[in-house]
């Protein structure tokens, strides 16, 4: 156990993480994420339209489009550029819920109310299951109904025990699964159901590091934090072209003057992949030089763990604009400065369910 | 006859080798064991400096040296398995062989009797 965010968290089951990391991606994982804030936004109006609109002002993601029984990927960020945290946004139709990491969600939910006049906003009391895997739709298809195809980012509700949940087809591993909110007092039924498939085995905060890690996917207060822009971060993938300059609804976001020109000139910083060779993995925190010994530091490690999928040592490194692109990169550990190679993200592919098929 | 140390190491002699390796209770706590970084042969070490590293799945962790003395031979195969420390830590998953100094300074670490208590 270790203490998150306020909680005490397991970091493994009984089995290791390498064990519930390889579960992930073989069969299915479940993650207890109840941890993570769920905040409800409502209007006078009990329609999501109002909401989505007024946090456009603070997200630069297309949520006006966002239909009913989607969500959509989001940064807020300070008028810096700088991020003040990730989070998702659904459209429940006539509300919208953001899912906002547990460490900020008391500042997010006190900024957002200096943001948003005319608002209610309340942190639900609710448990937050996600399950994760190729095997993900078949276990949790066998306890509940899933409705027929549903997406990646696909939200809908259904029912277990006798009363609602929602899910979102979404999660944070790189595998097709499900985010599911739920009663608290219904919570460890549904995870005590799951888990007696035998594809299924709970999952700690390792594996959840070194999973989103070999998806390529940020952690909040590792890979980005108030100091650090979208392009710093490398996540201009969750700006849309319509919130750009020359957008239809270019700008309009709080941050944006520093935001959008970087986009189109670059930042001073940006984050790549790097693999290290087997043996030591250079971990967050790590410096970057540029030669094997002395050059200039240029950077730094923020995420890095054994790949179990990779078979060596992967990290997300955050260098200077130029290192980039080409150039020699060394992780220094413990006095040893480690060769490393650029490497596309994901490290391991995605595989969510894009639709198409049945879907479970 | 092995004798153990607070930092759950133990320690088997045989004339003035020590051989040494971490505890099943340690191996337990670290997790999957992924690489273990050891002294080269020759190498001096003092009781309570470093002396390798482990790195487990999920983060990186010092090993100390229970004992003043020179590094005779250290466990090449951990460089394949280094899952060996995970499951026969108190056999083929040892870490390194060191010719003490002065041998009597085994007469104070832990017996098995009184290791286990602490960590029971």
């Amino acid at each position: 156990m270790a203490p998150f965010a306020g909680y005490m968290m397991p970091l493994n089951y009984g089995d290791g993480a390498l064990k519930e990391h390889m579960a992930c991606r073989e069969g299915a994982a479940i993650f207890d994420v109840s941890h993570m804030a769920q905040l409800d936004i409502t209007h006078a109006s009990g329609t999501a339209s109002p909401i989505l609109a007024a946090l456009e002002g603070l997200i630069p993601a297309n949520l006006i489009d966002l239909p009913a029984g989607k969500q959509r990927y989001g940064l807020f960020l300070n008028a810096q550029g700088g991020i003040i945290d990730d989070l998702m946004v659904i459209n429940a139709g006539d509300y919208v819920r953001l899912v906002v990491n547990a460490a900020c969600a008391e500042k997010d939910q006190n900024w957002l109310q200096a943001q948003l006049s005319g608002f209610k906003i309340t942190r639900l009391q609710r448990a937050l299951v996600a399950v994760q895997g190729p095997a993900a739709a078949d276990v949790v298809a066998a306890h509940i109904l899933l409705p027929e195809n549903m997406a990646f980012m696909g939200v809908a509700t259904s029912q277990f025990a006798e009363q609602d949940i929602q899910l979102s087809r979404s999660g944070y591993t790189g595998e097709d699964g499900f985010e599911i909110s739920l009663p608290e007092d219904i919570a460890e039924a549904f995870v005590t159901a799951l888990c007696d498939d035998g594809r299924v085995k709970m999952a700690g905060l390792v594996a959840r590091d070194s999973l989103r890690l070999e998806a390529g996917l940020c952690l909040y207060g590792q890979d980005m934090d108030e100091n650090i822009s979208v392009a710093a971060a490398s996540l201009e993938w969750a700006i849309p072209k319509i919130r750009r300059i020359g957008g239809a609804r270019a700008g309009g976001f709080i941050g944006a003057e520093h935001t959008l020109p970087e986009l189109q000139d670059g930042a001073a910083m940006c984050r790549i992949g790097v693999l290290a060779p087997k043996g030591v993995p250079p971990r967050s925190g790590a410096l970057i030089f540029d030669a094997e010994t002395d050059g200039n530091q240029i950077g730094l490690v923020t995420s890095g763990a054994p790949s179990p999928c990779v078979g060596q040592p992967v990290a997300m490194v955050r260098v200077v604009g130029e290192a980039a692109i080409d150039g020699p990169l060394f992780a220094e550990v413990r006095g040893k400065r480690l060769a490393l190679e650029r490497a596309k993200m994901p490290f391991v592919a995605h595989r969510f369910y894009r639709g198409g098929g049945k879907g479970a | 006859m092995e004798k153990f140390t607070q930092e759950h190491e133990w320690i088997r002699l045989d004339g003035d080798i020590a051989t040494i390796g971490i505890t099943d209770h340690a191996q337990s706590e670290l997790g999957d064991i992924v690489f273990v970084e050891l002294p080269e042969i020759g190498t001096k070490v003092s009781s309570g400096g470093e002396m390798a590293t482990v790195e487990s799945f999920k983060a990186a962790s010092s090993v100390y040296a229970p004992v003043t003395g020179e590094v005779v031979e250290v466990n090449e195969t951990l460089g394949d398995d280094p899952a060996q420390v995970n499951t026969e830590p108190m056999g083929t998953g040892w870490f390194v062989k060191v010719k003490m100094d002065d041998v009597s300074q085994l007469d104070t670490l832990m017996d098995e009797a009184a290791y286990l208590a602490l960590v029971s």
